[in-house]
């Protein structure tokens, strides 16, 4: 090997300038969008109206509140709460595979390799996305003014919130799905629902099977808020509770909630493992 | 050219035969016990939610009229008619449109600097020590899973009605939600750069400053970005509660049957949220390439 060749710090800057001076533009564009950020913030915390005595006195009251969560304790209405949170898995459950049931069919109209047309897709794909820009807890007041409170207007805002999202996922699981299989029943012959039932179908079903047991477990987390506007649950019971002020069975509630998607969490986690292999998941 | 294919002597081809049908039916014995404990578990499920069929088939018909009464104005006309009449009230709702937005703006912007803050400590190659990553882990499990409108009713009450409560919601659901994404990305970091500064003597600080940030960084503005998408969706329902933006007109109207008002809003917040949507993923394209936005 040679010796290192010379460096020249003179000759290499004026070689190539625009590694050693930016221009002002690229130099300024961070700190400028910091600075618009940063004026963006304190535009909204004062028209927000956040006042540091308002912040401090709610600090205060919220300390207190702490106070008289500790410690929680359900009362005597456990049997109340217990049937409660029973409600609110079953909305999860049963929306969710409602949701299911019907988001199949339709995101098979979604889909491009199954219909090519753009004509029937692009509505198909709009009315799903116009569903999906509801959120689940409009969806149920909407559904408490057709069926009445309770919790089965809970499971139909979980059902149509949740297909317009299976719609989509759906739809992409079926466009990532391999070409080959469906092009072999067509050319033994078969027709175009069989080459959905026995070329898509076997690619796709474990990936929706994992889809929809992970929305069973976010489902869970929704169908506990869905009470608080009425439609059933244990968010019903929550919300009561906050507004009569008894903080100790509010801490018991939340804690059951947490235990509740805890537990939800670690079994569909060992369902999706059986069902797509650990190594798809992770 | 054909190819001749061999068909095997009948005594193997039937014992074959018998092994696969044995396969086949533990199969679909398998998936039939599983699919009865799901049907079991749906029925009792059915029950607890006291689903009633009659109810939902005597009222569907309601379901749909719902979006005929919403899209009809007080004179009995279609709203598309007479747009102005259908959006009399825009400049209220737009001004409390803007509020949503900062309420999810300010909310993410508080939720991202704590996520930061803190997930140094819960990721598990940066974290000091084994105590500090657990606390801090399930600080913000718990500020991930108590869904955000719960903190809202329980910040209404401490706060007072508005949209303070609000922001504050969503600043520590966010700070949940971030914070464990935030650390997943450092728990992907190269350690080699950390070893590089730590050997020449550098602090816990400096090594997460130089080693960590500079990879890392990209993907937090990213998760950010998203998370805004997020909590305006958010925010615009959280006025349910009390606790500020549209949401507060949105529940007036539907509770007080102001049909055509119903439509206006969820219009007017259906298109703000496509059009977050749109200009986040812009953004983040802009920013970080292609690859980035996945």
């Amino acid at each position: 090997m040679s010796k290192k060749p010379e460096v020249n710090a003179a000759e290499l800057r004026a070689r190539y300038p625009d590694v050693f001076d930016r221009p002002a533009s690229s130099r300024l564009a961070t700190p400028m969008m910091l600075v618009a950020a940063l004026a963006i913030f304190v535009f909204g915390l004062v028209d927000l109206d956040f006042s540091p005595s308002r912040f401090i006195s709610g600090l205060s009251q919220l300390g207190w509140i702490s106070m008289m969560m500790i410690p929680p304790d359900p009362g005597s209405s456990l049997p109340l709460y217990l049937k409660a949170l029973g409600e609110t898995l079953s909305i999860a459950l049963l929306g969710t595979t409602l949701a299911a049931l019907l988001a199949l069919p339709v995101s098979l109209f979604a889909a491009r390799n199954v219909v090519p047309s753009i004509l029937l897709r692009f509505p198909v794909r709009r009315f799903l996305d116009s569903i999906r820009g509801v959120d689940t807890l409009i969806w149920a007041l909407v559904w408490i003014n057709v069926v009445g409170l309770g919790p089965f207007a809970g499971v139909l805002a979980i059902a149509i919130s949740d297909f317009g999202a299976f719609g989509k996922l759906f739809s992409e699981a079926i466009e990532g799905a391999d070409r080959k299989q469906v092009e072999g029943i067509r050319a033994a012959g078969g027709s175009a629902l069989h080459e959905i039932r026995f070329g898509l179908m076997p690619q796709v079903l474990p990936v929706i099977a994992g889809q929809v047991l992970y929305f069973i477990e976010s489902n869970t987390r929704s169908a506990t808020i869905i009470g608080i506007v009425g439609a059933g649950g244990i968010g019903l019971q929550l919300a009561e509770q906050i507004r009569v002020l008894e903080w100790q069975k509010v801490s018991f509630l939340i804690l059951m909630i947490l235990v509740a998607v805890a537990a939800i969490d670690y079994i569909s986690g060992k369902l999706r493992f059986a069902i797509i292999g650990r190594r798809a998941v992770a | 050219m054909t190819i001749a294919v061999s068909i095997l002597p009948e005594q193997q081809l039937a014992a074959m035969n018998a092994a696969y049908r044995k396969a086949v039916a533990r199969k679909r014995l398998r998936l039939l016990a599983g699919l009865a404990v799901f049907v079991a578990a749906l029925i009792v499920a059915s029950i607890g939610a006291e689903v009633n069929l009659r109810t939902f088939f005597s009222y569907f018909g309601n379901f749909v009229s719902y979006f005929d009464r919403i899209l009809t104005l007080d004179s009995g006309q279609r709203v598309w008619t007479n747009v102005g009449e259908w959006f009399w009230g825009w400049r209220k709702w737009l001004k409390l449109l803007g509020e949503t937005l900062l309420i999810s703006y300010v909310g993410t912007l508080i939720g991202s600097v704590f996520a930061f803050a803190l997930n140094f400590f819960a990721a598990e190659n940066t974290s000091p020590a084994p105590w500090l990553r657990f606390t801090v882990r399930r600080l913000l499990e718990f500020a991930r899973t108590v869904p955000g409108i719960v903190f809202a009713l329980i910040f209404v009450i401490a706060f007072g009605l508005g949209p303070m409560a609000g922001v504050l919601a969503i600043a520590i659901h966010s700070t949940g939600a971030l914070g464990k994404l935030f650390s997943e990305i450092v728990e992907n970091a190269d350690m080699k750069p950390v070893e590089g500064i730590r050997s020449t003597g550098a602090s816990w600080l400096s090594c997460m400053r130089f080693a960590i940030l500079p990879q890392v960084s990209a993907g937090y503005a990213s998760y950010a970005l998203l998370r805004f998408e997020i909590n305006v969706r958010e925010a615009s329902v959280i006025g349910f509660v009390g606790a500020g933006g549209i949401g507060q007109e949105l529940i007036v109207a539907i509770r007080k049957f102001y049909y055509s008002d119903v439509s206006a809003i969820l219009v007017t917040i259906i298109a703000t949220v496509f059009l977050i949507d749109i200009t986040t993923g812009w953004v983040r394209g802009r920013l970080f390439g292609k690859e980035a936005r996945t």
